[in-house]
């Protein structure tokens, strides 16, 4: 996993709610047996809309994205933290988000941000002309025009993510007490 | 004496393997089933960093989402080859995979094979008391049995893979009290909407649900799983029932359930699950029995429900305005028009099958209303997909097939079908289908397809009449 510290970017100012994963990624783009190459397909029907925010020139190769409610609901598909990944996107802003996206988005490096909705609406508007800054150490999104909104990030996947730790290896390190957990219940 | 405790706090404090200052847990995992869409990356990843799965006899693979349900074998009983090369090599990834790491597998030509939430209890793979994972959201619906299960990423599948354990925090609880009986004509996937519609898409999201009350204490294993399967709906990863009588009933005899003196000991040890007097939940919902109708939907989540008696709803009428352009956008894609009764739309597809109403008891629901009519001429296609081989068996024994052929139904082989749109079978564009699966969101069945979820008895009114119909007038 990619360390993450501080990202700087544009972000898209998506601010719909219930994105759910099939938006992020159709089902139709499930059958690779890879992670990567799924950038090009990612929010496809919303890139059908004439004048959508994903092919405004303005923000191409932003690494940030704000949404409404409820980001990420839907099918458990990893393949929408994958597309999102491979688009370039480093951060999702948003006032909620599915419990398996957002752990889905953080083991492919992916920071996902809760903000209120008061928040939200504020960077929506500013990410409309000027790039945001996403910082992990110091848990904040800042604005060039002096916003400053904290956030909170559970410890775990704060450490994981800063030092791109791989979760596997760490768990395989407590293999003492899986082996004890098992003899102990007959498992 | 301990403290009370809920059913999702027993599950929980059982497998617990280590506990952490920050609050997390590394938790054992008893079962974890694997299917073609979620897994191919997880064991590429444990391939490149040479690690083996460390518990194949708790891990089982069955193919469900891309298999087409078209015949698989030809007269001489050769298998015949998927014509989509990208769903063909996802399931060569599977078969190579369960080979390599020597992982339990139910061919996709067996009769046991079906959609892996069929599959599990019906196998007795799921059993009261496990944790239940797999890489897929509907996983919720093991919660019927007593599991606590709930669906997981691809990285989490390659972690239980390799470890058997997932590191987690411990969510919430929601009870879900509902007293009384259902109507007439009213089935556990109309009180399930009406759940989600209640709750609102994200209103579970950091909780576990458990079904509380008469409504579901007299509810059939089915109906529960159909319930417990539409959690995720709601935004909560599980969804529990107390196992009781009707649990230990179903899964007794099954396959891979415990047998014998075993037997009799895991139901003693299942009857102490059950949620302790005076234990607390974080948060609680009650609702009636007798005042959910008959339910569809009308938009693009699962939250936009309405009783079939009710009108399409002016997207001006929701409080909130990010919900008011959520609704309109609903509206256009759907083709719906504000304020026109529900009863009034027509469809052109109907889907009776998905992990969530492709049981024997929602076959025979279905076929009841069926039985001795015909499907509207203004129907395409009308699929009846059953969720796995066994259950096909059993409605052939039933007549149930005849029941629906004769009235212009596709009688197909066991799959996730026009569940999402993976395999050959999908709504056309702009396109209206009745459905009995848990998701009508864009695109789900198809690009531009029309979902309404609705139950499997509203599904067969809906093909008789050839639109949303209040299946309580077709009733005999
Ligand atoms: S039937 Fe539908 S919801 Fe169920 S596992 Fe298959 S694709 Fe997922």
């Amino acid at each position: 996993m990619t360390p993450f510290t501080c990202v700087q970017g544009r972000a898209i100012p998506l601010g719909r709610q219930n994105v759910d994963t099939d938006v992020i990624i159709g089902a139709e783009h499930l059958k690779t047996i890879q992670r990567s190459g799924l950038g090009r397909y990612a929010f496809g029907t919303i890139r059908a809309e004439p004048g959508n925010l994903f092919d405004d020139p303005a923000y191409a190769g932003a690494p940030i994205l704000i949404a409404g409610d409820n980001f990420g609901c839907g099918s458990s598909r990893e393949h929408a933290a994958w597309a999102l990944a491979d688009m370039g996107i480093r951060v999702v802003i948003a006032p909620s988000f599915s419990d398996i996206f957002s752990g889905n988005a953080f083991k492919n490096g992916i920071l996902t941000v809760v903000l209120p909705q008061g928040a939200v609406d504020r960077l929506l508007a500013v990410a409309a002309e000027l790039p945001l800054t996403v910082d992990l150490e110091t848990m904040t999104v800042t604005s060039p025009l002096q916003d400053r909104f904290a956030f909170e990030l559970d410890p775990f996947r704060r450490e994981c993510l800063l030092g791109g730790l791989d979760e596997i290896a760490l768990t395989m390190a407590s293999e003492a007490a899986i082996r004890a957990y098992e003899l102990r219940t007959g498992t | 004496m301990t403290a009370p405790r809920t059913l999702y706090q027993k599950i929980w404090d059982a497998h617990v393997v280590e506990q952490r200052p920050d609050g997390t847990a590394l938790i054992y995992i008893d079962r974890h089933l694997v299917h073609e869409v979620t897994s191919p990356q997880a064991f590429e990843g444990l391939r490149v960093a040479g690690r083996r799965v460390r518990r194949p006899d708790l891990t089982l693979a069955v193919a469900d989402h891309n298999l087409p349900t078209t015949a698989r074998v030809d007269a001489a009983g050769r298998r015949l080859p998927i014509a989509d090369p990208a769903s063909a090599g996802q399931l060569s990834a599977l078969e190579a995979n369960v080979a390599e790491f020597a992982v339990p597998y139910i061919e996709a030509t067996a009769a046991e094979q079906g959609i892996v939430h069929v599959v599990g209890p019906e196998q007795g793979f799921t059993l009261p008391g496990t944790t239940v994972v797999c890489g897929d959201s509907h996983t919720a619906a093991h919660g019927a049995m007593g599991a606590l299960a709930f669906g997981i990423g691809t990285s989490e599948v390659e972690h239980v893979l390799a470890t058997q354990t997932l590191l987690l925090k411990p969510s919430k609880t929601m009870e879900i009290r509902v007293e009384g009986t259902l109507g007439f004509g009213v089935s556990p996937k109309d009180l399930i909407l009406a759940i989600i519609g209640r709750l609102g898409a994200a209103g579970g999201t950091g909780y576990v649900l458990e079904y509380r009350g008469s409504t579901f204490r007299d509810m059939s294993i089915e109906g529960r799983l159909t319930v417990a399967n539409m959690s995720i709906e709601a935004g909560a990863r599980s969804g529990l029932f107390a196992p009781d009588e009707k649990t230990f009933a179903y899964l007794e005899g099954r396959r891979l359930a415990p047998q014998g003196a075993a037997w009799a000991e895991a139901v003693e040890r299942w009857k102490a699950l059950a949620t302790d007097e005076g234990a607390r939940f974080d948060a609680s919902l009650s609702m009636n029995a007798a005042d959910i109708a008959p339910t569809v939907t009308w938009g693009t989540s699962p939250e936009d429900v309405a009783p079939i008696t009710g009108r399409i709803p002016d997207p001006e009428s929701f409080a909130d305005p990010a919900k008011q352009a959520a609704a309109r956008k609903s509206l256009e894609y759907m083709g719906l028009t504000a304020g026109d009764a529900l009863q009034d739309v027509t469809v052109e597809h109907i889907f009776i099958g998905s992990c969530t109403n492709s049981r024997i008891e929602d076959l025979r629901q279905a076929a009841e209303i069926v039985r001795g009519r015909k499907i509207d001429r203004r129907i395409k296609q009308a699929l009846v997909v059953p969720g796995s081989g066994l259950v096909k068996r059993q409605a052939e024994a039933e007549g149930l097939d005849r029941i629906f052929t004769e009235a212009g139904f596709e009688w197909r082989e066991p799959g996730c079908s026009m569940c999402l749109a993976m395999n050959p079978d999908k709504v056309p564009p702009r396109e209206r289908c009745a459905s009995t699966s848990n998701r009508n969101f864009v695109g789900r069945q198809g690009p531009g397809a029309r979902t309404h979820l609705v139950s499997p008895a509203m599904a067969a009114a809906a093909a008789v009449t050839g639109r949303l119909a209040d299946v309580r007038e077709l009733v005999r």
